[in-house]
């Protein structure tokens, strides 16, 4: 699995062909962490593909996506694993009289009983996977400290049955909006991949490779206009699905070039709160009319 | 996405002997040299308050043989990965990269003697052979496609041909400029160039500062290799060191930091409670669930936990003593407004005056301000700040409100003109609220000097310095830091 990931140059082609457009750093990244076999943590505002980035690791090494979203309240019951109390009540129940304690112990404690949560599921798998640890900043500290054993070692300690250490090495990915300050421990075992919305290019370039159908003049005004909403004080910036959400609403729509009018009528595709709604059309709008007339006035003159 | 590496043949080779007498090694792993370096940048990036610890050294000596390191922005890419974990450590990081090694590279060629301008001289012949059409369309693709060690390459070209006419003025930042003309280089549309030239539509402005970022080195490292001596090290300034922002990337920033405050808020005291934590047990639904398992309540269904929602009451100063912070103050509550549904906010100056509803109809910051600045009507005669006033008025108006659930947050300077602190009156507040917190806007020095009076407050309330949003999100950090919590 990991012969294909010979060099980020490979990363890079390989995330191509399942669609996702990498940067040299990110491909560059995700080529250090699979041989180094080091956790990688992602940060970056929301909707720049930061869960797509492991969703398409996946896809491009063939592995499984293991995923586990995290959320305010998360405990090691949900994440790594629990016992099947419900099996063990029923299990002692059906034991015969007699039976010593020792062997009901050593059956009800048994692989049998384990619930496997994703972190213990990607651990114990046979084959290599890629686990996403999906919004590290929504849980607690103390979720934090108990990654950290998985992280470096890559094992689990069960107290019943011992140590479960990886039998295949998983390639680990951890996001963060930033909502919450990570602790010092975890960042020093992940490598860093920061990821920003794109620049224009890489955008339109993602744009044509998710929609081949648009003109490559409608796409280019597309990520411009879409670059111009976000520099605004948004509540919810546009992401890149958005862009590409909009640009298959134009191509369904057979839109030749982006003007106020359609602008108007399908921003709500890329913008998402009212108020964000009333601002964005008061800003981009007013732009849009006026670069509208000024390609239009110049050949008239 | 990687853009296609361009065919570098169809260009005049540059040497990069340069380069070779720094990494002078093969590809099994950083030389022993490089390792000594990587190790000073270490503790450079330390010296500017980046957390570098052994392990993400080792780190980096683990990842760079993995990698075509000799290539720059790959050896930078690794580095930066292992070394630098947030945002502003990124940024810092490649503040220093530049600085350290462009030192440490120009070090070692003045020390062997290396002058790359003699030995291009040397191999390509006069300067007039080198084709300035070819040269300006080059540079104009590579602008464009954004390849550094490309543009690198070209920089020095372009510095060959036209440095050595005589022309040099000695002041580095003239001299780019001067380049930059002669290559007629512009972000302005030129439609004299065929449609494929990027020229065409014109230059994108950071590509074009990005060549200009590394003409300017290449022109400091011809001025280090004529005069042999390297210019002194400057630390960097927080100016520079800070992200790159304008007034709009400010006010999104405070929202940023009260978003977070938000959570803090909201999430703060599920943790102080501990073991209450589960005290609750729902007996009804243990009782049904314990049906499944033939009457044994091996299941416990708690009672769901209801998060406390916080309530919000903001006290704004907006008199004339601190009008430098107000803006930032007033940004603070707009974005508090924002996230907040139970909140009530006042300002003063001499009286208080309830703008909740003026912030709830405005959406727009600069039309929330001046609907303030035009209705809220709180200087009544002198415009100077009454405290005393000011706490008895804003007791009067939420007595009944006030309970140990709801938090008061003052922004204020404490400074009473020479009036009345009241006090008494405040630490009333601050009994009935379940928090009282105070942003002052003043460095910490001018605390308690001339009529600040916050000293006096303070032992009812816990106060803060606060005039960036760095320091506002120090204040959110404290909220979570266990001493906040005894209340």
């Amino acid at each position: 699995m990991a012969a294909e990931l010979a060099s980020a140059q490979d990363v890079a082609q390989g995330l191509r062909d399942v669609g996702y457009l990498a940067d040299d750093a990110t491909a560059l990244v995700a080529y250090l962490a699979a041989q180094l076999g080091k956790p990688i943590l992602v940060e970056g505002p929301a909707g720049v593909g930061k869960t797509q980035l492991a969703k398409s690791l996946a896809q491009a090494t063939g592995r499984t996506l293991v995923r586990l979203q995290c959320y305010e309240g998360l405990d090691e019951a949900k994440a790594l694993y629990e016992w099947n109390y419900r099996k063990q009540l029923l299990r002692i129940q059906a034991e015969a009289d007699g039976t010593g304690w020792d062997d009901v112990q050593d059956d009800i404690f048994g692989p049998e009983f384990l619930l496997e949560r994703p972190l213990l599921r990607a651990i114990a798998s046979p084959e290599p996977v890629v686990l996403l640890i999906d919004e590290i900043d929504k849980t607690d500290q103390e979720f934090e400290a108990m990654l950290l054993e998985l992280l470096s070692d890559f094992q689990i300690t069960i107290p019943e049955m011992g140590r479960i250490e990886a039998s295949s090495m998983p390639l680990v990915l951890l996001t963060s909006n930033n909502s919450r300050e990570l602790t010092e421990a975890l960042k020093r075992r992940c490598l860093y991949l920061w990821l920003d919305y794109p620049e224009l290019e890489h955008e339109l370039a993602i744009v044509r490779l998710q929609v081949p159908g648009l003109g490559e003049q409608v796409a280019r005004r597309l990520v411009e206009v879409v670059a111009m909403v976000r520099e605004l004080d948004l509540k919810k910036p546009p992401s890149i699905a958005e862009s590409i959400d909009w640009a298959r609403a134009l191509l369904l729509l057979g839109v030749q070039d982006i003007d106020e009018q359609i602008f108007r009528e399908t921003m709500s595709v890329i913008v998402k709160h009212r108020t964000d709604l009333d601002l964005v059309a008061e800003r981009v709008g007013v732009k849009l009319s006026s670069a509208q007339e000024a390609p239009g006035g110049a050949p008239a003159a | 996405m990687a853009p296609p590496r361009p065919d570098r043949s169809g260009r005049p080779a540059v040497p990069a002997s340069r380069r070779a007498a720094l990494f002078a090694a093969d590809r099994t792993g950083p030389p022993e040299g490089l390792v000594a370096h990587i190790l000073e940048f270490g503790e450079e990036l330390r010296g500017e308050g980046v957390a570098v610890g052994t392990s993400e050294l080792l780190d980096a000596f683990a990842a760079l043989p993995q990698v075509p390191w000799e290539e720059q922005s790959i050896f930078r890419e690794t580095l930066a990965t292992t070394l630098a974990k947030s945002p502003d450590d990124r940024r810092t990081f490649d503040l220093v990269f530049d600085r350290f090694f462009f030192r440490a590279s120009e070090l070692a060629a003045v020390e062997e003697g290396v002058d790359e301008g003699a030995m291009a001289a040397g191999r390509e012949g006069s300067p007039d052979e080198v084709d300035l059409d070819d040269l300006r369309r080059q540079i104009a693709a590579m602008i464009d496609a954004g390849d550094d060690d490309a543009l690198r390459d070209l920089a020095r070209l372009a510095i060959f041909a036209f440095g050595q006419q005589g022309e040099g003025s000695g002041v580095v930042g003239v001299d780019v400029q001067r380049i930059r003309r002669r290559l007629e280089l512009r972000t302005d549309p030129q439609p004299e160039f065929p449609p494929e030239d990027p020229r065409h539509g014109g230059l994108p402005r950071a590509g074009l500062r990005r060549f200009e970022q590394v003409l300017r080195q290449e022109l400091e490292r011809r001025q280090i290799a004529r005069t042999g001596a390297l210019p002194p090290a400057r630390p960097l300034s927080d100016l520079s060191r800070a992200l790159p922002s304008g007034p709009l990337a400010d006010l999104a920033n405070v929202h940023r930091v009260v978003a977070q405050l938000k959570r803090r808020l909201k999430t703060q005291g599920l943790e102080q409670r501990g073991s209450r934590r589960h005290a609750h047990v729902d007996v009804r639904r243990t009782m049904r669930a314990s049906l499944e398992t033939g009457g044994v309540p091996v299941v416990l269904k708690y009672r769901p936990l209801r998060p406390r929602r916080p309530e919000l009451f903001v006290l704004c100063d907006v008199s004339t003593s601190v009008t430098s912070a107000s803006v930032f103050f007033l940004s603070v509550l707009h974005a508090l407004h924002d996230s907040f549904r139970r909140m009530r906010s006042f300002v003063f100056i001499e009286r208080i005056s309830e703008v909740t509803e003026i912030l709830q109809r405005e959406r727009d910051f600069k039309a929330a301000s001046a609907a303030i600045g035009r209705d809220a009507g709180v200087a009544d005669i002198t415009g100077y700040t009454d405290y005393g006033r000011v706490w008895r008025e804003f007791l009067e108006q939420v007595e009944d409100e006030l309970q140990p659930r709801s938090t008061v947050i003052v922004l204020g300077d404490a400074r009473t003109n020479g009036r009345d602190p009241a006090v008494d009156v405040f630490a009333q507040i601050a009994a009935r609220a379940g928090r009282t917190y105070w942003l002052n806007p003043e460095p910490r020095l001018y605390w308690n000097y001339g009529d600040s009076v916050i000293g006096a407050y303070a032992p009812y309330c816990e106060t803060f310095e606060c005039w960036t949003t760095a320091q506002l999100e120090e204040f959110v950090k404290a909220l979570t830091a266990p001493h906040a919590m005894k209340r």
